[in-house]
């Protein structure tokens, strides 16, 4: 079990046709049971081609009416991921993963107003994707890092995840899925929606947050976990010692106006009785330790 | 991105907003020569920095003549201004607005900012304006209102008038207000934004509503599709080892430290310095190379981190995905050919193509600390700087 996406998700590749996109592809596809995961892809102009055996749609509902996929990975460029994305979620697409960097926070905006009756729910955009070890890696991290286990992650920043991820393997454990949410401040689902799917997953045991400053997101988790969650969770907070009023490459990581502040929400989550961990190195060796003594 | 007072003004104007008449000076020559094409007594005299906080540091003057106006200029043109949002040497001021003064009856706030929280356009507005509105919402939150924004429909008018009444403006003057308001969120929406405040807004004594001062932040990712705007850009008010940065597709900041520090992605990056603190050291930079650095893009980062007089010792610290470690232990030894490095090395490097990238690094006849863990390379570069 997992959350989200499993060997049984069927997928299709937005801008599969791209330098990215066919990268990232045949990589997902190399990965556990990508070749029977990965089904579809879709470049307009470029439909009947096949990438890397994979065949090319024009548009996301006639690759969905051809092959029933339920779920949408994006690499289109900034100017045109919005369009993906509208189309998707027109399509009825389950989940939709936007991996693009760089979408402008007003088309996000409008991307979520749309969203408001819609069944689709969004991961990014600028995220690595979202891995369940062992059965289907949708985006950019490494696989080989990763094992099939009972610690759901999730994250909003890349590099971070793979970060905690090598440390809980190395302590031999595995993980159920990994979310990466993405650092933008309008963007689609947030810690607390996958707290709570994590929370209802069976095979999940415990979960690794990662935040980081800026917004109020963890916070609005952190309230969630003190009445609502059943499992362990360890936190950490990247960006204790970043200045104020200055934006740490993420989109949304800066502190501004007095509301982001790492302190914020390490007293929110710890008083939420999350085990956060003050060193990033401590993550693996800490979750280790609460999984043992439960 | 930031543009300076007169630049936001000039947006305000242009879609109807009320300003006072000013002229821009870059020199006390233009000073003297435009200054009497602007009705006084009084005249106000600003410094154009994008640091907030610029009166208390002396960068806004009122004055009663226009002997005073080429007085406050002459101090003003060049100084270093200081406030709380500049570095502590402050940032120079290379230009002035000079303004008609306006006799105010009231000074309110009001601003157009995304809220995170709705994921929406929320439109703030309050009576007490002039002052720090951070410092209005931390002791006196009920005196500021929200109006949040549906992103097709555009601002409600029935909204925008109990706002204006809310923020004590009155009634002869609301719908004049729901017009401003309106074209202030349009102005925001249109460019791209990501801020605009306007503090003060200010009720004239003949009860009109006049913008006095306009700040903008426009949202960087949207540059792409806004020419007028990216080319209202200041290269002279941005550090220049970040604009440098930049160029080559690096995020860099410079921070108090001694321990350079050079990561792939932000959020490792955030915690790369984060842990270098953990163990009592002090981060010299932000420094994210990206996803998938090149040799070039390493180098420039390690001229940059060697410009700072502070640097006592460097962290590499890389979690290769998409960027593979060989790749980055090539960069290294190559910057390290290029470059003067003489301050001890710590280099931790983990992920895709890892033996290979060791390999490379061993066989090299660089000094190189290496840690297998970021607690060891952080343990490791903190001895080393001290």
């Amino acid at each position: 079990m997992s959350i989200l996406v499993n060997r049984k998700s069927r997928i299709v590749t937005q801008g599969i046709t791209g330098r990215t996109g066919q990268y990232h592809t045949a990589n997902c596809l190399a990965y556990a049971f990508g070749r029977d995961c990965f089904v579809a892809g879709v470049t307009p102009g470029r439909g009947g081609e096949f990438i890397e055996d994979v065949p090319v749609f024009e548009t996301v509902v006639e690759a969905r009416d051809q092959t029933g996929c339920d779920v949408s990975v994006i690499y289109v460029p900034p100017p045109f991921a919005a369009a993906a994305m509208i189309e998707a979620i027109d399509a009825e697409i389950g989940l939709v993963i936007c991996i693009t960097e760089g979408v402008p926070v007003k088309d996000m905006i409008q991307i979520r107003h749309r969203m408001t009756d819609s069944t689709t729910v969004l991961i990014g955009p600028n995220c690595p994707g979202v891995i369940t070890p062992e059965e289907v890696k949708i985006g950019i991290m490494p696989g080989y890092i990763h094992r099939s286990g009972p610690v759901g992650v999730v994250s909003r920043s890349g590099t971070l995840t793979y970060e905690v991820v090598g440390q809980l393997s190395s302590v031999g454990l595995g993980q159920s899925t990994c979310v990466g949410i993405g650092g933008d401040p309008v963007n689609g689902m947030k810690h607390l929606d996958i707290m709570a799917l994590f929370n209802a997953d069976p095979a999940t045991e415990a979960i690794v947050m990662c935040g980081e400053i800026g917004g109020t997101d963890e916070e609005a988790c952190a309230a969630w976990i003190k009445t609502h969650m059943t499992k362990p969770v360890v936190a950490f907070i990247a960006g204790a010692t970043a200045p104020p009023g200055k934006r740490m490459g993420h989109a949304g990581a800066i502190i501004a106006g007095g509301t982001g502040s790492a302190e914020d929400k390490i007293r929110a989550l710890e008083d939420a009785g999350v085990a956060v961990v003050r060193s990033p190195a401590e993550i693996g060796t800490r979750m280790r330790d609460l999984l043992g003594a439960a | 991105m930031k543009i300076h007072e007169y630049q936001g003004k000039e947006i305000l104007r242009r879609y109807g907003v009320s300003v006072p008449l000013g002229v821009v000076c870059r020199s006390i020559e233009e000073v003297d020569l435009l200054a009497p094409t602007i009705m006084g007594p009084p005249w106000v005299v600003k410094a154009q920095i994008h640091a907030g906080g610029r009166g208390k540091g002396g960068g806004v003057k009122v004055v009663s003549s226009l002997e005073d106006v080429h007085q406050a200029a002459e101090e003003m043109l060049g100084m270093m201004l200081v406030t709380h949002q500049t570095t502590p040497d402050g940032q120079q001021v290379r230009r002035l607005l000079i303004e008609e003064g306006v006799a105010i009856h009231s000074e309110m706030y009001f601003g157009v900012v995304i809220d995170r929280v709705s994921q929406r356009v929320v439109i703030i507005g309050s009576a007490q304006g002039g002052m720090d509105i951070e410092s209005v919402a931390a002791s006196t939150p009920e005196h500021i209102h929200r109006l949040s924004v549906d992103p097709v429909a555009g601002v409600d008018e029935a909204g925008l008038t109990f706002l204006a009444e809310q923020m004590g403006i009155p009634s002869d003057s609301q719908g004049e207000a729901v017009g401003l308001f309106s074209s202030v969120y349009q102005a925001f929406w249109e460019s791209d934004a990501s801020l605009v405040e306007i503090n003060p807004l200010i009720l004239t004594e003949d009860q009109r509503l006049v913008a006095l001062d306009a700040k903008f932040n426009f949202d960087d990712s949207a540059l792409f599709r806004q020419p007028d705007i990216a080319a209202l850009r200041d290269f002279d008010e941005e550090n220049q080892d970040e604009v440098d940065a930049s160029a080559h597709g690096l995020n860099y900041i410079a921070l108090d430290g001694s321990i350079g520090c050079l990561v792939n992605g932000a959020g490792l990056a955030m915690a790369t310095m984060d842990i270098i603190k953990f163990y009592g050291g002090e981060p010299a930079n932000f420094l994210d190379v990206g996803g998938g650095a090149t040799t070039e893009q390493v180098t420039e980062a390690f001229k940059l981190m060697l410009r700072n007089e502070s640097l006592r010792a460097i962290l590499v610290n890389i979690f290769g995905g998409i960027m593979r470690c060989d790749v980055v232990a090539e960069g290294l030894v190559s910057a390290a050919q290029e470059v003067n490095l003489d301050v001890p090395l710590v280099v931790r490097l983990e992920g895709t193509n890892v033996e290979r990238g060791r390999e490379i690094l061993a066989e090299s006849n660089i000094e190189i600390i290496p840690a297998a863990t970021m607690a060891e390379a952080a343990e490791k570069v903190v001895a080393a700087a001290s």
